[in-house]
């Protein structure tokens, strides 16, 4: 195989099929039948170039990093210190200083949560978030209020699954100390008005973290153009290794924040009188990272970039559409999150069948989808429902898989009386 | 039905299609737990679907326990079902001693017993044996 095969066809788009080609795991048989793997939302399959890029790390030249003046350590510097720039590309993040390590989003949330946010919190301060925030953007918050005596404020969604920007402003008010807010909803899909969410916080000066652990991988990401403070994603969810992930925050302010974790690789001084800290992103990366991991997770990048999110984008809109008017066809089945602006994913549930006994028998036919409350348990209870099926896509995902896919929702009616 | 003519049930059904319809079949049978017995005292923690679990120690030397159970999900229903034809009126020395994950071999659904925090199922069989465990102790 040859990474260096054209991803693109001559009219300008991707040429799934050569995309396809590079993902080993998808090469095969489940259950007797050719894989179709729709669960991208909760983890996305790795190209030939990111599992070959950390194994030629450890095959080559592993070692620890910003420790050692020898050969191996200075290679396995260099090559980790270059993911930053990567990434700043990728998020057209302001400076390179600004791009921190993290084991994915959860971590740089907390991380913003305890560093950032909680010694600013007095009792009555409150921190708003949405009704479609993925637990981890919720459960951080409420252990701060929890310590402090904050209150949690969240903004209700329509039925569609869309908020409201009257709603926002609303409940942005005196007391507001932050805005924590989902980009792209990993149970209905929603693309949120980020940008527009930022400029009503702004107005009061309340600073704003944007979960883009479902919309990094999807779609281009413009920090500077969001106009957020802090930005998280997972390494995992952009075809990258699992166990990395990004905080992008504005220099001024990762400045200001105390570490979070205390240890190695974090410090300027220790004295057992005190020790001064290394500035950012040092200071947030206490110990031993997921060297070749992030190391990956920069040629996971520089693919990404290759294949060019809006053509990503443009692609996995026309799987979407495709796939809400293959769904919305089949009696008995009902879209959860219909949305005007929607990205990656399709969630539904049916009368006659649970979404486990549908994601079971999806199995079956070789069919890989979500069953569950997708880590959005207050999104289930918005809707009435215990849990949904999700299709999530990715870049290699193709119309005939869609196919399948309702195909095989068409047997689930079958086996279940439908 | 015994768990002999299931087992032999299955055997004869080579298809996986069919299986799980037998499955889902006896999903449907299974009495359902009243809404009462439904409540989080008795859930069994899972992510996919609900498992609902209830016991009653029968007197006698030895005593027999009696399980009941639920789930908002057919096939784990179905599963239920299959779990409690092993496990129900049972004495905590024969809970012990049934070889579950043999039984589901012979079934072809040893699949459904990998153990996984998230699965409420797996979750419930490990609770009868801790029940029977406390029992026979």
């Amino acid at each position: 195989m040859s990474f260096a095969e054209p991803l693109q066809t001559a009219a300008g788009g991707l040429d799934v099929q050569a995309v396809r080609r590079q993902f080993p795991v998808l090469d095969q048989q489940v259950n007797g039948h050719p894989l179709v793997y729709l669960d991208n939302g909760a983890t996305a399959q790795k190209p030939e170039a990111v599992i070959e890029a950390e194994a030629r790390c450890y095959r080559e030249y592993y070692a620890n990093i910003h420790r050692g003046v020898h050969a191996l350590s200075q290679r396995s510097t260099a090559a980790f210190e270059a993911v930053r720039g990567k990434v700043q590309r990728l998020l057209n993040a302001p400076q390179e200083k600004e791009i921190i390590f993290t084991r994915g989003t959860t971590e740089g949330i907390n991380l913003v949560a305890y560093s950032y946010l909680r010694p600013k919190l007095q009792p009555g301060d409150e921190i708003l978030i949405t009704a479609m925030e993925h637990h981890s953007n919720i459960v951080p918050w409420q252990i701060l209020c929890e310590q402090t005596g904050a209150k949690l404020v969240v903004i209700p969604i329509s039925d569609a699954g869309e908020i409201s920007l009257d709603d926002v402003e609303d409940r942005i008010g005196p007391r507001t100390r932050f805005v924590g807010v989902v980009h792209v909803s990993n149970a209905l899909g929603t693309i949120n008005p980020v940008k527009e969410i930022v400029e009503l916080a702004h107005r009061q000066d309340v600073p704003v973290l944007v979960d883009g652990a479902q919309s990094v991988p999807h779609m281009p990401v413009d920090v500077q153009d969001l106009g957020c403070d802090f930005f998280v994603f997972s390494g995992h969810k952009l075809y990258g290794p699992t166990g990395t992930g990004v905080l992008w925050g504005r220099y001024e302010l990762l400045r200001a924040m105390p570490p979070w974790h205390g240890g190695g690789d974090m410090i300027r001084s220790v004295t057992f009188e005190k020790t001064e800290f290394a500035d950012p992103p040092a200071r947030f990366e206490a110990g031993t990272p997921n060297i070749a991991g992030v190391i990956a997770l920069g040629e996971a990048v520089d693919w990404f970039l290759g294949l060019g999110p809006s053509a990503v984008a443009a692609h996995e809109a026309d799987l979407l559409g495709y796939a809400t008017e293959r769904l919305r066809a089949i009696p008995g089945l009902r879209l959860i999150g219909t949305a005007r602006e929607r990205a990656g994913l399709i969630s539904f549930v049916m009368d006659d069948a649970h979404p486990h006994d549908i994601g079971t028998i999806l199995d079956g036919y070789g069919i890989a989808v979500r069953a569950g409350h997708h880590c959005a348990q207050p999104v289930m209870q918005r809707y009435g429902v215990p849990a949904t099926a999700r299709a999530s896509f990715g870049v290699y995902n193709t119309r005939d898989e869609i196919d399948r896919l309702a195909e095989g929702i068409l047997k689930v009616r079958e086996l279940f009386g439908g | 039905m015994q768990l002999d003519d299931l087992v032999e049930n299955f055997e004869f059904l080579d298809d996986w299609e069919e299986r799980y319809r037998l499955l889902i079949d006896l999903g449907r049978q299974l009495p359902e737990l009243p809404a009462e017995a439904q409540i989080e005292e008795n859930r069994v923690e899972g992510c996919t679907s609900n498992v609902w679990l209830i016991h009653e120690v029968e007197p006698g030397h030895p005593p027999r326990l009696v399980f009941r159970a639920d789930s908002d999900a057919f096939i784990v229903k179905g599963l239920i079902a299959i779990i409690l034809m092993a496990y129900s009126g049972r004495t905590p020395e024969e809970i012990q001693t049934t070889d579950i994950k043999g039984l589901f071999e012979k079934l072809g659904l040893e699949h459904q017993l990998t153990p996984n925090r998230r699965n409420g199922f797996f979750a419930m069989v490990e609770r009868i044996r801790e029940i029977a465990a406390k029992e026979a102790a």
